[in-house]
């Protein structure tokens, strides 16, 4: 056993091949591309399966009418493209011509309206159902348009439309949603389509020849689902995978440590649309007490979170969105650490500790509270700092640990809980009424922490209301200096997406735009000589 | 013989009720439903749209009324379909109007599992017997003493860990095995002989590496129970017979010590059907294991209740066949059994 583990520790794994994976090579189409993911989807129909592992391979299945360009602003899918009202209720999308699915049936306005019909039907199990369900009216004038009408302005409805993927309805028409053999063998309009699917092993995916964008240039797609993160990364160092998602770990540590692994990864880190918090329970006391929710912001120092758990992959934010697009306010900068203005408030709020135990009193009571989290290491590990950076300033916090479904139901849903560290993963429409509003405390809504502020409720109207971006983006602006200033949630940080991709996929576009490394990916090619000796291929 | 199997069969039926029972109430006392999942908190998926699933699925029901519905379905041995897998069946296939057939998810997951452990377990006893034999010939001695060291370094070490490092030092050094999965990407294009040297490659290390670690029980008991009967009267009688020691050790004691095996053996089912989550996420298995783990935490109630009742059903099962067994093995218990 000794033995084993000084020879597995010390030796590296053995190069193959020498291939010169730093030359530049021309694009070519051809070669098979292996990706893993942790969880198996349940189904291919996003609007009913909603999970990410299912997002993540439909999309290359499917089409939307919309979707984002590489500086995150909408263009044309299926959409050649689209007209708003003056009034700003109705919107008219115009769609490309000669659409096909990949069966050679043409794609029209007629699918668009039956995917409508459907996402909204009473029967469809979507937990998406709402956005779409403020449509009034929809109609197709003819086979390339289709034509929406709101009660009013809604100005997240764009947005709306480049999530939801168009079905086809010749294939779809009369089938229960829920248990269609179609969810597991679908026909779509993208780039790829489905080859094989081998239930919990792996997902194959081949180009599309009827693909309405035009040809990849990868032939094939196949995601293995291999559920445990180090298994993944085993399969990443014998190059039986080509891309998986890092953690912090192996981005900064592992892999720069061992030069056989550097020579044949390129890594590639883009900030994400989450972010990390800590939210006041707003109806305690004394969270109620902007001094106190202050002073704990100024108590805790953001970038020792950072650097302590995320090992400096993330970076520090003033808003909710993601830095460096059009809704992020550049002008706010966040909370600084400063204990002595910390203190200076919580003293002008009227804790004192009056029998010198380290603990700050007020009217006797002392200042304690829970922070509860669910269990994901990365936010117990920002709980236990932020544990230590408040006792140094007279808090006691204790912290716990739960299982997510108990998390939600037991705590969350009731309020019954001071302070929470959890994370909000955004789409890329700036409205967040669902979460800011006074309106959306119900139990199982998301403004759980219970946040009531006149000025943010009219600015999340207006900003939902508002189609004209630029002005739009003022009102987002003024949205996320009013919730900075009124501090009912500590920005803990945003983390970086690591991913690890083989040299041997290029034409990745670099620097990585705003939408992500995995913008234009059916651009990207393998070079002949670099291509996995296709027998061998694990 | 007869009347005593069918009692035992018929006690199964209310005895699986009680199980289903417990179960179920179990189940939903844990906080939290299907609604709940990580994918439902998304500030795009409203309340109302979680009401509505709810309703779809009876969770708005009070937890009898559920369970009626529940067994129900069940007396039609129908299992239902999975709340979080795209509505597929828990327990078997079925046939669309179009002749799409969807296989159902205990009925994919539970033959891999079986097929892992039983190999598992088939190597444990080969190895284990010989190992307790030996020890108990050399009581006290090196080789005893080795033996007794070696089971415990292999109960000691973690199992992940040494799957870790066995994938790293066989598969990623030495590309000798697979590192995780089933079977290869172009396990199709294989011939038949291809195809089953693929398979055994991929489940040497999920085999082997379970075998090991549990090897130190069995080993143990092989050891004690021969201890015990090399000490008893009519072994003396055969070595005064004059019978040589081999032929002692090996036709005389080891009969007679291995049938608490059978108990064992007996008492391993629900683990051979349950299969490990652990083994079956590090080494990508799509086993019982991981489906039954994802179904808790998923809250997918038709899934859990579906594995829950296959596997009890199977482990009374199982032990109704080492108890009749047992009775074949031992004709003290077959008189036993005759009598009663």
């Amino acid at each position: 056993m000794l033995s084993l583990c000084l020879s597995a520790c010390n030796q590296p794994p053995p190069t193959k091949a020498t291939k010169d994976y730093a030359a530049r090579y021309p694009s070519v189409a051809g070669g098979t591309m292996i990706g893993a993911m942790t969880a198996e989807p349940s189904g291919l129909i996003y609007m009913v399966a909603g999970e990410s592992a299912s997002a993540a391979i439909a999309s290359n299945i499917f089409n939307a009418l919309l979707k984002y360009n590489a500086t995150l602003d909408l263009e044309g899918d299926l959409a050649e493209s689209w007209t708003i009202s003056d009034d700003q209720k109705t919107i008219t999308f115009k769609l490309k011509p000669n659409l096909t699915w990949a069966d050679g049936h043409p794609l029209t306005s007629a699918d668009v309206l039956f995917t409508w019909k459907l996402v909204i039907d009473e029967k469809t199990r979507s937990p998406y159902a709402s956005d779409y369900q403020l449509v009034k009216k929809a109609e197709t004038p003819d086979a390339f348009t289709f034509k929406v009408s709101y009660d009013q302005a809604y100005a997240p409805a764009l947005d709306s439309w480049s999530g939801l993927q168009i079905l086809p309805a010749h294939l779809l028409k009369g089938q229960d949603i829920h248990t269609t053999a179609f969810a597991r063998k679908p026909v779509g309009s993208n780039y790829y389509q489905l080859d094989v699917w081998k239930n919990g092993e792996n997902i194959q995916l081949s180009r599309n020849t009827k693909s309405v964008l035009g040809p990849a240039q990868i032939d094939k797609l196949i995601t293995r689902i291999i559920p445990d993160n180090s298994a993944q990364f085993l399969e990443l160092m014998a190059d039986n995978i080509d891309t998986m998602g890092l953690d912090p770990i192996k981005y900064s540590r592992i892999i720069p440590s061992r030069p056989e692994l550097q020579k044949n990864l390129n890594l590639y880190k883009e900030l994400g649309n989450s972010y990390t918090y800590m939210g006041f329970n707003l109806k305690h006391k004394p969270f109620d007490d902007i001094r106190v929710r202050k002073a704990i912001n100024y108590a805790i120092d953001k970038q020792e979170i950072i650097d302590g758990v995320y090992l400096g992959l993330g970076i520090n934010i003033a808003s909710p969105y993601k830095p460096g697009t059009r809704w992020s306010n550049a002008a706010l900068s966040p909370y600084p650490y400063d204990a002595q203005k910390a203190k200076a408030l919580l003293k002008e709020a009227g804790f004192i500790d009056t029998n010198s135990d380290g603990i700050l009193e007020r009217d006797g009571k002392p200042f304690a509270f829970e922070i509860i989290t669910n269990q994901n290491k990365e936010r117990e590990k920002s709980a236990v700092l932020i544990q230590r950076r408040l006792k140094d300033i007279g808090i006691d916090v204790k912290i716990r640990a739960i299982e997510w479904a108990s998390f939600i139901s037991r705590f969350i849903k009731t309020g019954d809980f001071d302070v929470v560290v959890l994370g909000w993963g955004l789409g890329l429409d700036p409205d967040q009424y669902s979460i800011w509003h006074s309106s959306q405390q119900a139990p199982g809504q998301f403004n759980f922490i219970g946040y009531n502020n006149p000025t943010i409720d009219k600015l999340l109207e207006q900003g939902r209301t508002e189609l004209d971006p630029d002005k739009r983006m003022n009102i987002y602006h003024e949205f996320a200096k009013v919730l900075l200033e009124d501090c009912p949630i500590v920005y803990l940080s945003a983390g970086y997406g690591l991913t690890a991709m083989h040299k041997r996929i290029q034409g990745i576009v670099d620097p990585i735009p705003p939408a992500g490394v995995g913008y234009d990916s059916h651009k990207w090619y393998i070079p002949e000589p670099l291509r996995r000796n296709e027998i061998s291929a694990q | 013989m007869l009347t005593y199997l069918i009692k035992r069969v018929l006690w199964m039926i209310p005895m699986l009720i009680g199980i289903s029972l417990i179960s179920f109430f179990i189940m939903h006392l844990a906080p939290g439903d299907i609604t709940n999942n990580e994918a439902a908190f998304n500030p795009k998926a409203s309340e109302e749209s979680r009401q509505k699933l709810r309703e779809l699925y009876n969770l708005d029901k009070p937890v009898i009324v559920q369970y009626g519905l529940w067994l129900k379905r069940m007396i039609q041995l129908d299992f239902g379909n999975s709340f979080a897998g795209h509505q597929k069946p828990v327990f078997w296939q079925t046939t669309d109007k179009d002749g799409n057939v969807t296989k159902g998810m205990i009925q994919e997951a539970l033959p891999i599992t079986l097929m892992i452990n039983i190999l598992g377990l088939i190597i444990t006893l080969l190895l284990a017997i010989p190992l307790g034999v030996i020890a108990a010939k050399h009581y006290q001695g090196w080789k005893d003493r080795s033996i007794t060291l070696f089971n415990f370094i292999g109960f000691s070490i973690p199992g992940f860990w040494l799957s870790l490092l066995l994938m790293y030092w066989l598969g990623v050094m030495n590309n000798w095995l697979p590192i995780s999965g089933l079977h290869s990407l172009n396990y199709d294009t294989f011939d038949t002989w291809g195809k089953i040297k693929d398979s055994i490659s991929h489940l040497i290390m999920p085999v082997i590496i379970p075998s090991v670690t549990g090897l130190a029980g069995i080993t143990l008991f092989v050891k004690n129970g021969m201890l015990d009967v090399l000490s008893q009267d009519f072994i003396t009688t055969a070595r005064a017979k004059g019978l040589n020691e081999h032929q002692v050790v090996y036709t005389h004691a080891l009969r007679n010590a291995l049938l608490p095996l059978i108990t064992i053996v007996g008492l391993s089912i629900p683990g051979l059907i349950g299969g490990s989550v652990i083994a079956e996420t590090i080494f990508a298995i799509p086993g019982m294991g991981k489906l039954f783990y994802d179904a808790v935490l998923m809250r997918d109630f038709p899934v859990v209740m579906g594995v829950l009742t296959i596997g009890s059903a199977l482990t009374l099962l199982g032990n109704l066949i080492a108890d009749v067994s047992y009775a074949w093995a031992d004709p003290r218990v077959r008189r036993g059994v005759v009598k009663g």
